[in-house]
C-alpha cells in the first residue's frame, strides 16, 4: 500500500463515525425532533461496544451492542421529549451528560485493558481494483454500514412514501397529524435510528478506530456531528461530504502533530473544532438556503388534540 | 397503556414548587437501585454521599466553595434560557475569564498592590463576556447556532489553557510542573470568615442571585427577557429588540461565568492550572433548570448540586465507588427535573386499553 492510499484510508476511517452519527441525527431532525444527546450516546455505543467484545470476544457482537445500547439510550430522549414533552434542547444536553457520567463509570472496569479490533471484510474481486479496491472494498463492516446508512437514507427521504410522511411531520406536525399521519410514533422511530446509528458510529471509535477505552473518547464527535447535519442543509450526500472533509482535518492536523511543524500541538487539536464553527458561519452566510432546508417544526414540541 | 397528556388551564403553582422535590425524589430512588445493583448498601451510601458532608464544619465550607461557581454560572445561564439564548458554553467562558482575571498576578507578579484583585476581577468579566460574545455576535448577526458554536469554544478554551499552562505561563521557578505561579496575597481572593475556607466567590453568587432576582420580578428589563424568550415575534411588536437581547444575555452570563473563573482560580487554587474546572460549567446547567431559572432557586439547586460533587469524594473514600457517580446522579438529576416540569403544564392520565376503548365508543 502507498502513502496516499494509507493516508485516505486514514481519513475514511476518522470520517466513518462522524459520518454514521450525521446520517442518524439528520433522520431524527428530518422528523421535527432535536435530539443534542449525539454525544452521549455515541459514548455509550463506544462503551457498550468496548464491554460486550471484552466479555464475549467477539468484536462483531460489540458492534451490534453498541448499535443496541445507542438505541435504547435514545428512548429516554424519546420518552421525555415525545410522551411528556419535555424541552429537546435542554432534554438532549442531559442525555449527553447522562451517558458521559454513565459510560465513565461502566467503563472503569475497562481502562486500560488491550481491546478487540473488528475485522476487515474483503469483498471479492471488488477488492483486487488497482487503488480503489483496497480503499472501498476491504473495509471494516461499520463502514459499509455508514456507506449502506448514506445511499439508504436518501432513498428513504426522497423515493419512498414514508420518507414523504417523515419529512411531512418535520415541516408541519400539526397538517399532518390532521392528515392522519402518525407524529409521535414516527418520531419515536427515527429517534431510534439516530440513537442506533450514533451507537453504531460509538462502537467504531472503540473497535475499529482506537481499540481501547478513554473516558470521553468521543472528544465532541457527537456534537461535530451535529453541526454536520446543518452544514449539510439536511441532505444525506452532503453529510457524506462534510463527513470526509472533517476527517480530512482531523487526520491532517495529527499528520501535522507527528511531524513537529513547529505549532503548538493544542493549536492543531483545536482544529476540527474552529473548523465546524467556520463551516457553521459559512453556511449561515446563505441566510436563504438555510432557511429553505431547515425542517419547519425542527425543535418544537407535539401534543396531539384529541 | 398510553400515557395521555391535557394541557392545563394555567401553570399549576402546586407542581411549580413540588416538581424540584419530585426530581430529587426520585434521584434518590435511582440511586438506592443503582446501589443495590454495584452490591452496595444503599443506607450507608446515601448517607455518605448526601449527608456525611453536611456534619462538617469543613465540609460546609468546602460546599460553599463548589457551590460558589455553579451558582454564578447558572444566574446568568438562567436568563440566556429564559430569553431562548442557549449558551451551553459557559465552561468556556469561565476558563477564558479566569485567565483573563489571572494576567496581573502570572505576568506582572511583580507589581504587588491592592489594585490588583479588583482589576482581576474586571479583567475577568471582560475575558468572560468578550468570549461569551463569539457566539452571540455569529447568531445576532448570521443566524449561527449559537448551541454548536459555544460549546465548540469550550474545547477551544481548554486547549488554550493547557497551552499557556504549559509553555508561556509556566512558573519559571516550577521544576517543569504544568502550572503558574501561585498567586501572591494582594491577588488572591479573601474569605468570607477567616475560619473557614468560603471565599468571596460565594458572596459574589449569593449577590449576583439577588440582583438578578430583583431585575427579573421588578424591572422592564425582565418583562422584555421573559416575553422574547416566549415569542421572539411578540416582543418586537412590543418594541424590544431580540438581537439586542442575544448581546446582552452571552455578555452577563459570560461575565458572571468569568467572575466564577477568577474566583476559583485565586480563591479555591491559587495558581493556575491545565485543568481548573471538574465541569462546573455545564453542571451549572443542571443547577439552572433544577432550580426552573430562578436565581433564588439556582442558589438551593446550586448547593444540592455541589453536594453530588462533595458526595461522590466522601462516598469513594468511605464506601468504595468510583467517584464517576457523580456525574450519573448529575445527568439523572436534570432527566427527572425536565420530565417532572411536565406536571407544571400538563395533567397526565395513564391510559389502559380498557378505557381507551371505551372512550371511543
Amino acid at each position: 500500500m502507498d502513502m496516499t492510499q494509507a493516508i485516505i484510508l486514514t481519513i475514511m476511517t476518522a470520517a466513518t463515525p462522524l459520518l454514521l452519527a450525521a446520517i442518524g441525527e439528520l433522520v431524527v431532525e428530518r422528523s421535527g425532533v432535536l435530539n443534542l444527546g449525539v454525544e452521549g450516546m455515541m459514548i455509550m455505543g463506544a462503551v457498550a461496544a468496548f464491554a460486550i467484545a471484552q466479555i464475549t470476544g467477539s468484536a462483531g457482537l460489540g458492534a451490534i451492542g453498541g448499535l443496541i445500547a445507542g438505541m435504547l439510550f435514545s428512548l429516554l430522549f424519546g420518552f421525555l421529549t415525545l410522551t411528556l414533552v419535555a424541552n429537546q434542547v435542554a432534554t438532549g444536553l442531559a442525555l449527553t451528560i447522562l451517558g458521559l457520567g454513565l459510560s465513565g463509570m461502566i467503563g472503569e472496569a475497562f481502562i486500560g485493558l488491550p481491546g478487540l479490533k473488528l475485522a476487515a471484510i474483503e469483498i471479492p474481486v471488488l477488492a483486487d481494483i488497482p487503488f480503489i479496491g483496497r480503499l472501498l472494498f476491504n473495509q471494516d463492516p461499520i463502514f459499509y454500514m455508514s456507506i449502506i446508512a448514506v445511499i439508504g437514507v436518501n432513498w428513504f427521504l426522497f423515493k419512498s412514501r414514508a420518507g414523504l410522511r417523515l419529512r411531512a411531520i418535520g415541516d408541519s406536525h400539526s397538517s399532518a397529524h390532521a392528515l392522519g399521519v402518525k407524529v409521535v410514533r414516527t418520531r419515536y422511530l427515527a429517534v431510534m435510528f439516530g440513537g442506533a446509528c450514533a451507537g453504531l458510529a460509538g462502537a467504531h471509535l472503540s473497535i475499529v478506530y482506537t481499540p481501547q477505552w478513554v473516558e470521553n473518547m468521543t472528544a465532541g464527535r457527537g456534537w461535530i456531528a451535529l453541526a454536520l447535519v446543518v452544514f449539510a442543509s439536511w441532505r444525506p450526500t452532503r453529510v457524506l461530504a462534510g463527513a470526509y472533509l472533517f476527517g480530512a482535518v482531523s487526520i491532517g492536523q495529527l499528520h501535522a502533530q507527528a511531524l513537529g511543524v513547529g505549532i503548538p500541538s493544542q493549536f492543531l487539536s483545536a482544529l476540527p473544532y474552529l473548523a465546524t464553527i467556520a463551516v457553521l458561519v459559512i453556511i449561515s452566510l446563505n441566510r436563504r438556503m438555510t432557511l429553505i432546508n431547515t425542517p419547519a417544526s425542527l425543535g418544537k414540541s407535539f401534543v396531539p388534540e384529541r | 397503556m398510553r400515557i395521555e397528556l391535557k394541557k392545563r388551564d394555567g401553570l399549576s403553582s402546586l407542581f411549580s414548587i413540588l416538581s424540584p422535590f419530585i426530581a430529587l425524589g426520585l434521584t434518590l430512588i435511582a440511586g438506592v437501585i443503582l446501589f443495590l445493583l454495584l452490591g452496595k448498601d444503599p443506607v450507608k451510601a446515601l448517607y455518605s454521599f448526601f449527608i456525611e458532608p453536611l456534619t462538617e464544619v469543613w465540609s460546609l465550607h468546602e460546599l460553599a466553595v463548589k457551590a460558589a461557581p455553579l451558582i454564578l454560572i447558572a444566574v446568568g445561564l438562567s436568563i440566556c434560557y429564559r430569553s431562548n439564548n442557549w449558551n451551553i458554553g459557559a465552561e468556556g467562558q469561565f476558563i477564558i475569564g479566569a485567565m483573563a482575571g489571572s494576567i496581573l498576578p502570572v505576568m506582572f507578579h511583580g507589581w504587588q498592590s491592592p489594585l490588583v484583585l479588583p482589576l482581576m476581577l474586571i479583567f475577568a468579566m471582560i475575558g468572560g463576556a468578550a468570549y461569551a460574545a463569539i457566539p452571540a455576535f455569529l447568531k445576532a448577526r448570521l443566524n449561527t447556532n449559537e448551541i454548536l458554536t459555544s460549546l465548540m469554544l469550550v474545547y477551544v478554551a481548554q486547549l488554550f489553557l493547557d497551552w499557556m499552562v504549559r509553555g508561556p505561563w509556566r512558573n519559571p521557578e516550577g521544576f517543569n510542573f504544568p502550572e503558574t505561579r501561585n498567586f501572591h496575597d494582594y491577588a488572591v481572593l479573601p474569605r468570607i470568615i477567616e475560619t473557614g475556607k468560603t471565599h468571596w466567590g460565594f458572596g459574589f453568587a449569593l449577590i449576583a442571585a439577588i440582583v438578578l432576582w430583583f431585575i427579573m420580578r421588578r424591572t422592564l428589563k425582565g418583562f422584555e427577557i421573559t416575553v422574547l424568550g416566549a415569542s421572539a415575534r411578540a416582543g418586537r411588536f412590543a418594541g424590544f429588540s431580540d438581537k439586542k437581547m442575544v448581546y446582552f444575555a452571552f455578555l452577563l452570563s459570560g461575565a458572571l461565568a468569568g467572575l466564577a473563573g477568577i474566583s476559583e482560580v485565586s480563591g479555591a487554587i491559587g495558581q493556575v492550572r491545565p485543568v481548573i474546572s471538574p465541569g462546573y460549567g455545564f453542571t451549572a446547567i443542571i443547577v439552572a433548570f433544577l432550580g426552573r431559572l430562578n436565581p433564588l432557586g439556582i442558589v438551593a439547586a446550586g448547593l444540592v448540586l455541589a453536594l453530588t460533587y462533595l458526595g461522590g469524594e466522601a462516598a469513594q473514600i468511605s464506601i468504595g465507588i468510583t467517584d464517576k457517580v457523580t456525574r450519573l446522579f448529575q445527568g439523572l438529576l436534570l432527566f427527572f427535573v425536565l420530565g417532572c416540569d411536565t406536571l407544571i403544564h400538563y395533567r397526565i392520565r395513564i391510559v389502559t386499553g380498557a378505557t381507551q376503548k371505551g372512550s371511543a365508543a
